[in-house]
C-alpha cells in the first residue's frame, strides 16, 4: 500500500522510515500468524482487507471526513463513550498500543517498569509512526490505572490535544456520580470542539450504531460455543480489534456477513479444528493489535480460543446501551448506567469479573481459562490471584500468565501453554 | 518394543531407552549451539521402535525427526512415577528452567508453575554466581556447607544478585557465607512456586541442580517434606518420555 499514500503521511509528520519498518514487521507478521491459519470463514477476507490498509484506506478516509468537518477522536480505553463521538458525526478511532515499537524513546521519559501498553502507546507517539495518533483532532486520556493517570501528565506533552476524564474507583453512588458529570464535561468538550450541540436523536442514532456493532459483536460470540468452533479466536480477536477503528456501519456488516456463514459452518458441523479440540477462555488485560502473541502460541498447540473476557473482547462489548429516552438527559443517564457496569480490574471491589468468566466458561463451554496479565499492570496480576483461587475452587483449570510485547519468553510461554492443554486432554 | 525418549535440555541432552518396562539405555551429553547435531551423535547406532522428544529443543528435533513431541511437565510427571509411584509433587532445577509440578493420585498433572524468561534462580544463575565466587560449580555445594552464617542476598534477579555478590564480597564478606546466602536465595525462589502449587509428599527432586547436596539441605528444610532424590536426577524428563511412547 505504500506508495498512494506516502505524500499522506508525510503530511502528517510521520517518520517515514521508521514508518516503513513498523509497516513491514506487521505485514509480514499478519501473513505468518494469520493467513497462515487453515479453514477460515470467506468473510474474513474483509479484516484482511482491513489490515492491509489499516494505515492507509481507513486513514484516507479520517482525513477525506475531516475535510468535510468532521472530527478524528483517539482513545485508549472502553469507557471512552463512542455514542457521543457518534453524536457530533465525529469518528471515534482507537489509538496504537500493541507492539514493542520505540520503547527505547518512551523509556526516556517513562519508569522501564512501565506495562508494554502505556510504552507502546508513548512508543508510537513520540517515534511518529502512529497516523491516527497524527489524524486525531483530539486525543481521550482516561484515568483508569495509575500507570495511565499519571503517564497521560507527561504524553501531554507527546501529542496534541490530549483531553484527560477522570474515571471512578468504586461501584458506589458517588463513583456513577463522578462518571456522569465526567461524561457531561466530555458531551461539552465535544459539541465545543464541533460546534454543533447534540440534541436527542443525534445521541440516540449514535446509540443505536454503537448497538448495532455490539450485537453484530455479539452473535458472533455466541456462535462460538459450537464444537467443533467455527472461527479460530485469533480471527476473533481480529475482529474485536478492528471494532476499535473501523466504520461502525460498515464493521457491523462485514461482522453479520461472518455471523451468517458461521451459522452455516455450524450446520454443517464444519470448523477451524477438530472436534473435541481442548477449549480456552482467555481473560486478562487488552490485547491491542497487533499483540497476537498468547493467542498465536495457543492456537499453534492444537487448542482453540472460544472467549476473550477483555476489554478487546466480551468486557468491552457485553453490555447495550438503553435507547429509550425523551431527553439529552435521558439517554446521558442510560450511557452513564450502561459504562458504570464495565468490569474493569481498576474498580475495588470486583466481583462481578470474577462472576462474568464463570459465566463465559459455562455459556462457551471452556475446558479451562488462561489468564493473561501484562507484566506491571498491578490491578489485573493482583486480580488474578483471587480469580485463580475462586476458579479451583469450582474445579476450573486455570493457569495465569504474565507477559509483554516482547517475543523473549515465546519459548518459555510454549512449553507452559502446551503443558496445559496436555492437562485439559486428560 | 522399545521406546526412546530423549530431553533435549539448555545445557544438557538426556536420552533414556526403554524395552519391556525397564530402562536399558541412559545417556547424557552436554548440549551445544548446534542440539541437533548433538541429538544426532547421542541416537546415532541407538535401536528403537519410537522415539518421544521433550525440553526446549524438542520442537526443533520433532520437525526434523519423526517423533512425539510432550512438554516438559508431562514428561516429568510420567518419569518421576515410574521411579516414585507415590510421587505428588515435583521440583525441578534445570540449566534455565525452574519447575514445581503437582500430581493428583493418579498421577495427572493438577498444577504446576514454571519460571517466565527470567533466569533468577535455575542451574545457570547457580553457575554465573559459583564463578563470581571464584569457584567450579561442582565445588560450591561444598564451600557454601563450610558456611557459618548465612550473607543474606536479597535479589533474585541473575544480573542484580551477581553485582551483590561482587558487593558483598568487596565488603569483606567471607566467600562461603555468601556461597550460602546464594544457596538460600534459589531455595527461596523455588519455595514462593512450591507454595502456590501446596507441597504434596512424596516429593522427588530432579534437574541438575538436585545433585547439589546444599540445596537438598535447604529445601528439605524450609518445605518440611522429604526429598527424594533419583540416582540421576537430569534423567526424569527423558525416562518420562521413554515410557510415555510405550502407551501405544
Amino acid at each position: 500500500m505504500s506508495e498512494e499514500y506516502r505524500q499522506m503521511w508525510t503530511d502528517l509528520g510521520l517518520d517515514l522510515e521508521a514508518h516503513d519498518a513498523l509497516l513491514e514487521a506487521l505485514g509480514k507478521g499478519y501473513q505468518d500468524i494469520y493467513l497462515s491459519q487453515e479453514n477460515r470463514p470467506q468473510g474474513m477476507q474483509y479484516f484482511d482487507f482491513v489490515m492491509s490498509e489499516v494505515h492507509g484506506l481507513r486513514v484516507k478516509e479520517l482525513i477525506d471526513a475531516q475535510k468535510q468537518g468532521r472530527k478524528v477522536i483517539g482513545s485508549f480505553c472502553v469507557f471512552v463513550p463512542e455514542e457521543l463521538i457518534l453524536a457530533i458525526d465525529g469518528i471515534s478511532v482507537g489509538l496504537c498500543t500493541g507492539a514493542e515499537f520505540g520503547f527505547a524513546e518512551a523509556e526516556k521519559v517513562l519508569p522501564r517498569n512501565t506495562c508494554a501498553l502505556i510504552k507502546s502507546a508513548f512508543g508510537f507517539g513520540m517515534t511518529k509512526v502512529c497516523p491516527y495518533m497524527e489524524a486525531s483532532d483530539m486525543i481521550v486520556g482516561e484515568n483508569t490505572c495509575d500507570g495511565k493517570k499519571k503517564s497521560y501528565e507527561v504524553f501531554k506533552d507527546v501529542v496534541k490535544d490530549l483531553y484527560v476524564m477522570d474515571i471512578p474507583q468504586m461501584k458506589s453512588d458517588s463513583g456513577k456520580e463522578l462518571l456522569r458529570s465526567e461524561y457531561l464535561k466530555f458531551k461539552e468538550k465535544l459539541e465545543q470542539l464541533s460546534g454543533r450541540r447534540i440534541t436527542v436523536d443525534d445521541l440516540r442514532k449514535g446509540i443505536e450504531t454503537v448497538n448495532a456493532k455490539r450485537r453484530a459483536v455479539h452473535r458472533i460470540s455466541e456462535l462460538r460455543n459450537a464444537d467443533p468452533v467455527p472461527i479460530s479466536g485469533m480471527d476473533a480477536l481480529l475482529i474485536n480489534q478492528v471494532y476499535f477503528y473501523d466504520d461502525p456501519q460498515r464493521f457491523t456488516e462485514s461482522v453479520n456477513k461472518i455471523a451468517d456463514e458461521l451459522e452455516e459452518r455450524i450446520k454443517e458441523k464444519k470448523g477451524v479444528s477438530a472436534e473435541k479440540t481442548p477449549r480456552i477462555l482467555i481473560s486478562g488485560c487488552p490485547m491491542a493489535v497487533p499483540n497476537w502473541k498468547l493467542p498465536w502460541i495457543i492456537e499453534t498447540n492444537n487448542a482453540a480460543i472460544v472467549g476473550e473476557e477483555s476489554c478487546v473482547g466480551e468486557r468491552g462489548t457485553r453490555f447495550l446501551t438503553d435507547s429509550e429516552g425523551s431527553t439529552v438527559d435521558d439517554l446521558m443517564d442510560n450511557i452513564v448506567d450502561r459504562y458504570f457496569n464495565i468490569d474493569c480490574a481498576i474498580f475495588t471491589p470486583n466481583q462481578s469479573r470474577t462472576e462474568h468468566i464463570l459465566e463465559m466458561y459455562d455459556k462457551y463451554r471452556a475446558d479451562g481459562v488462561i489468564h493473561y496479565s501484562l507484566q506491571f499492570c498491578q490491578p489485573y496480576q493482583i486480580e488474578s490471584g483471587p480469580v485463580e483461587s475462586t476458579l479451583e475452587d469450582k474445579g476450573i483449570p486455570v493457569m495465569r500468565i504474565e507477559t509483554d510485547y516482547s517475543q523473549e519468553d515465546a519459548g518459555q510461554l510454549r512449553t507452559r501453554v502446551e503443558a496445559f492443554v496436555e492437562r485439559l486432554k486428560g | 518394543m522399545r521406546s526412546a525418549g530423549i530431553d533435549v535440555g539448555s545445557r544438557t541432552v538426556k536420552l533414556a531407552v526403554v524395552e519391556n518396562g525397564k530402562a536399558v539405555i541412559s545417556r547424557k551429553s552436554e548440549n551445544s549451539f548446534n542440539p541437533l547435531e548433538i541429538c544426532g551423535e547421542m541416537l546415532d547406532g541407538i535401536d528403537y521402535d519410537v522415539l518421544t522428544a521433550t525440553g526446549y529443543g524438542r520442537h526443533l528435533l520433532g520437525d526434523r525427526l519423526s517423533c512425539d513431541i510432550i512438554s516438559e511437565i508431562k514428561a516429568f510427571a510420567i518419569g518421576a512415577r515410574e521411579l516414585l509411584p507415590s510421587c505428588r509433587t515435583i521440583v525441578d532445577i534445570g540449566g534455565q528452567d525452574i519447575k514445581a509440578i503437582s500430581l493428583d493420585e493418579n498421577g495427572r498433572v493438577i498444577k504446576f508453575e514454571m519460571n517466565d524468561k527470567c533466569s533468577a534462580g535455575t542451574g545457570r544463575s547457580l553457575e554465573i554466581m559459583a564463578m563470581a565466587l571464584g569457584s567450579r560449580l561442582d565445588d560450591f555445594d561444598s564451600l557454601a556447607l563450610t558456611a557459618e552464617k548465612t550473607e543474606k542476598i536479597s535479589s533474585l534477579c541473575t544480573v542484580f544478585a551477581e553485582s551483590e555478590v561482587i558487593s558483598l564480597v568487596s565488603r569483606g564478606a567471607k566467600r562461603e557465607d555468601v556461597a550460602l546466602g546464594i544457596h538460600q536465595a534459589i531455595v527461596n525462589r523455588l519455595m514462593g512456586m512450591l507454595r502456590r502449587i501446596n507441597v504434596r509428599e512424596d516429593v522427588l527432586f530432579a534437574g541438575g541442580v538436585a545433585y547439589n547436596k546444599c540445596i537438598r539441605d535447604l529445601l528439605q528444610k524450609s518445605s518440611g517434606a522429604d526429598l527424594h532424590v533419583p540416582d540421576d536426577p537430569q534423567i526424569i524428563g527423558a525416562l518420562g518420555c521413554a515410557i510415555y511412547g510405550m502407551k501405544d
